[in-house]
């Protein structure tokens, strides 16, 4: 067993266990994107970033792909952590904003803009296909090719693969094929129809103060916690 | 170099007991005897291996001095880097122009020539700097590019 430090709590997790998996472990919920239990972690969507190491010299890592250490501090919803996720969110947005996993995420963690132009690309590289025809359908039917910007999943010579036995196991995990509900605003980049309340707390403190989903947003409590502020500063 | 087509089986075989099961050593090898990646032999490949075809492919698409598609028989690389660009690589790629009729990126419908501009050789000392068929020239005119493809022509027409 490994002592670590998660969101300042002192927890005793398995040696050999990710970040992600600890954290989760605990109940703390980390969005992800190209993670799935079942497969590899890949470590390329970069939404399970969490804050390592000391204040002041800490940094992002991906918690799919980071290992537990002993003493390790781990911040999984810093103000940080949660500023870039949201920027990344907005990013998927603006890359595939037709795809209904994009669409929650964007809802659940309050991303209520899209400041890119949006490319309606059918495709976000999280090579959760890839993983899942290799790993759990021993296919090997489809995987990356190219490079830079023109990478894209493709079958060898980009013809029917003979190793492709048709078993839809890439359909059924692409988040990019699931398309939105169809809702009023359906023809815009950003949804938002299920779009939860924005997280008072980052306001106050430099982590969230806890892990309430859908977030209620606790508006008086909050307000107590500026005033408490303003006074401490006071002082 | 005798004109007869290189023995699929025997290459592999050769292949794979000098590389093992890396790739790309292995398409290298493979490049070297066809000139490019034909895909029946990178299928036979796979076969052999066991490295499932999508990895191979993968590392094929990749790289760029790795291709897919046939290559004419005389490889022309002009660097077009900072420094042979300043010295007038652009002139040479007109030259080419001039005495084959192709520009970067195009092979002359005989199949002899390709034309490729690569970014850098690596030479800046003696820009501008042209590569064919493996072998450094540089600190080129126009003339010299003419000299240099006309001795390959008239090479090639004294074997044929």
């Amino acid at each position: 067993m490994v002592q670590m430090t998660l969101n300042g709590l002192r927890v005793e997790v398995e040696e050999g266990m990710t970040i992600l998996e600890a954290a989760r472990f605990y109940g703390i919920n980390i969005p992800t994107l190209c993670y799935h239990e079942g497969l590899s972690p890949y470590g390329a969507c970069r939404l399970c970033l969490v804050e390592i190491g000391p204040s002041g010299q800490s940094k992002l890592v991906s918690s799919c792909t980071h290992r537990v250490e002993e003493g390790l501090v781990v911040r999984t919803h810093s103000e940080r952590v949660v500023k870039r996720r949201k920027m990344l969110i907005e990013l998927y947005l603006a890359t595939c904003p037709q795809s209904r996993v994009i669409q929650d995420l964007a809802s659940k963690y309050h991303v209520t803009r899209v400041r890119f132009t949006p490319r309606y690309e059918d495709c976000i590289l999280c090579g959760l296909c890839v993983r899942m025809c290799a790993e759990q359908m021993q296919g090997k039917a489809i995987g990356f090719a190219h490079r830079g910007s023109n990478r894209k999943v493709a079958t060898p010579f980009d013809v029917k693969s003979e190793e492709c036995r048709l078993c839809g196991g890439c359909m059924y995990i692409c988040p990019a094929c699931q398309s939105r509900c169809q809702g009023p605003q359906e023809e815009e980049p950003l949804c938002n129809a299920c779009l939860n309340l924005d997280q008072p707390c980052l306001n106050y403190f430099d982590d969230n103060m806890c892990f309430m989903d859908p977030c209620v947003a606790c508006e008086l409590g909050a307000g107590r916690e500026a005033k408490a502020k303003s006074r401490d500063g006071r002082l | 170099m005798s004109n007869k087509l290189p023995d699929v089986e025997e290459i592999l075989e050769g292949a794979v007991k000098k590389h093992g099961l890396a790739v790309v050593p292995l398409l290298q090898e493979i490049q070297e005897h066809f000139r490019y990646l034909p895909e029946e032999v990178l299928r036979k490949l796979s076969q052999k291996t066991g490295i499932p075809l999508i990895e191979i492919y993968h590392a094929a698409t990749f790289y760029n001095s790795l291709y897919l598609t046939p290559r004419a028989k005389h490889q022309i690389n002009i660097c077009t880097g900072t420094t042979c660009h300043i010295r007038g690589s652009g002139k040479l790629i007109e030259e080419v122009f001039q005495v084959l009729g192709i520009g970067p990126g195009e092979t002359t419908s005989d199949g002899n020539f390709t034309l490729e501009t690569v970014n850098c050789l690596g030479c800046c000392a003696v820009a501008p700097a042209m590569v064919v068929d493996g072998k450094y020239y540089g600190n080129l005119t126009p003339g010299d590019v003419r000299e240099i493809l006309n001795k390959i022509m008239e090479k090639a027409a004294v074997e044929e």
